[in-house]
């Protein structure tokens, strides 16, 4: 880890290391695209301004409040100390970054970078709640997610904490291994997602009196697509940055990081095109997009330990699960998640971190017990992460509520909470025809 | 009353992954329970998943 090889990083590194994080924003713009061209024409101006107010408050949040939990590995943090080891839970930084060196320096870096980053965890579970969320509580949901969840648990795995530190302290491998934010994003916006879905409930109209779901299409595939290729970008200077900041690589070790991100979203992306294809007889272009995004997210995990044989093959098995987690959600478990979130982040990033734990310590770079520091990682996102996301969420549900009024979602979400629609010259909305 | 039990499985499982890494050296014991762990866990989440799924006729 650059943080703690020295403290003076070479100007070069560190100057390519901020030209990496600032490609972060197009992931969240591509999201932000994303989530726009899933949902229904009539809350796309909403989906937007959501968008951007959420990026904007988690910024905020995370700036305010945030990184003082967060932290930085090496610098203060509160520590307990369970059986004679020591168990860092939590970081111990002033409000506001004072004190902090604004200088190019790691943790400043890490700030900028992790800046962005919770914008990205707090846009996902809008692309699951689409078409019947509302904007107060959604700028509530994120900051809640910016100030605890996101910096909590970011502490453990990139700022020195428990889970860091499962390798020196219980020798499992290099610890919990996630470099480019598979779990402090992904999983935790993932999960949040699938909180979000369950308490607001599916769409009005999603699923008949006998529980078949309907299909609503998204508005605009256009935007899907070109949302994925933005997220692409955005992905490739958030996996980069995260190698240097968290994974101790050097600026030739990018060149690596840069092909398995790319072959693992190609990957995926193109099997579940496949998926589709042979499932539906067509190949499905939404389901196809979150076989992208999932890519993405899963090589996230370790893709400067990749080989890029193992990235192709991460890839493979990401675009299936996806796929077909899509359907069982949607069909099986009543999950209505129009921008496939749930799949694209959590699932994705679950698989992921378990495939860092078993291909990242292949071959010369072998350390026993990696596998087992993943599983510890995962079981903590489900165990502790889920069951908190959701109080938090719940708890905000009953002080703010979340779900818009009926009237309001046939309505739509544009004209309801903007008094202004997204497309003025278009106002046909097909489902107003339907029998309810 | 079944998502309630979901939930605290999956703190109950979460809580036997710690446990079994600090009270447990050896490799195998210690594996078997962060296992058990985990697979209390899945428990927890497949109750909650099934407290959302209305009965036949229930509206959302």
């Amino acid at each position: 880890m650059i943080a703690q090889a020295s403290p003076f990083v070479p100007e070069i590194t560190s100057a390519l290391c901020l030209v990496c994080i600032l490609l972060v924003p197009l992931a969240v713009v591509g999201l932000a695209v994303l989530t726009n061209g899933l949902g229904k024409s009539r809350g796309a101006a909403h989906a937007m301004l959501a968008s951007m107010c959420v990026i904007g408050v988690a910024a905020i949040a995370f700036i305010a409040v945030g990184f003082s939990w967060e932290g930085f590995a090496g610098r203060a943090s509160h520590v307990i100390t369970i059986g004679g080891k020591p168990w860092d839970w939590i970081a111990q930084q002033p409000f506001f970054l004072r004190g902090l060196p604004l200088n190019g320096s790691p943790v400043s870096l890490s700030v900028v970078l992790q800046m962005f980053a919770v914008g990205i965890a707090a846009q996902i579970p809008l692309n699951a709640a689409a078409d019947r969320w509302r904007l107060g509580p959604i700028c509530a949901s994120a900051t809640v997610l910016a100030v605890w969840t996101y910096p909590l648990f970011a502490h453990w795995v990139w700022g020195g904490g428990w889970l860091a530190q499962l390798g020196v302290i219980y020798g499992l491998g290099r610890g919990f291994l996630d470099t480019g934010g598979a779990s402090t994003i992904n999983a935790v916006g993932g999960l949040t997602a699938l909180s979000l879905v369950w308490i607001v409930g599916p769409r009005s109209g999603k699923y008949s009196p006998e529980g078949m779901p309907v299909g609503i299409p998204g508005h605009n595939l256009v935007n899907v697509v070109f949302g994925c290729l933005l997220a692409w970008a955005g992905w490739l200077g958030l996996n980069s940055a995260g190698a240097m900041l968290f994974g101790a690589s050097t600026p030739s070790g990018l060149v690596l990081v840069e092909i398995n991100t790319t072959l693992c979203a190609a990957a995926s992306a193109l099997v579940a095109l496949v998926v589709t294809r042979i499932r539906f007889g067509k190949p499905d272009a939404s389901i196809t997009a979150n076989g992208w995004i999932g890519g993405l997210v899963a090589s996230s995990a370790a893709t400067a330990m990749l080989r890029p044989a193992a990235a192709i093959l991460v890839g493979l098995i990401t675009g299936v699960l996806v796929a077909l987690s899509v359907e069982w959600l949607e069909l099986w478990l009543r999950i209505d998640d129009p921008g496939g979130a749930v799949s694209a982040h959590a699932v994705a990033a679950i698989w992921g971190l378990l495939a860092a734990g078993i291909f990242a310590g292949m071959g010369s770079q072998s350390v026993p017990g990696q596998w087992l520091a993943q599983l510890v990682g995962i079981a903590t996102l489900i165990g502790f992460v889920l069951p908190m996301t959701f109080g938090l969420n719940w708890a905000l549900n009953r002080i703010l509520p979340y779900r818009v009024e009926s009237d309001g979602e046939r309505q739509g979400m544009d004209l309801h909470e903007l008094g202004a629609g997204a497309y003025p010259e278009f106002m046909v909305h097909s489902d107003e025809f339907f029998q309810r | 009353m079944m998502k309630l039990v979901g939930f605290l499985l999956l703190l109950a499982g979460w809580f036997l992954v710690l446990a079994a890494l600090e009270m447990l050296s050896a490799s195998t014991p210690r594996v078997l329970f962060v296992i058990a762990g985990f697979a209390i866990e899945v428990l927890g989440l497949a109750l909650v998943f099934r407290a959302y799924i209305p009965e036949p006729g229930e509206e959302r």
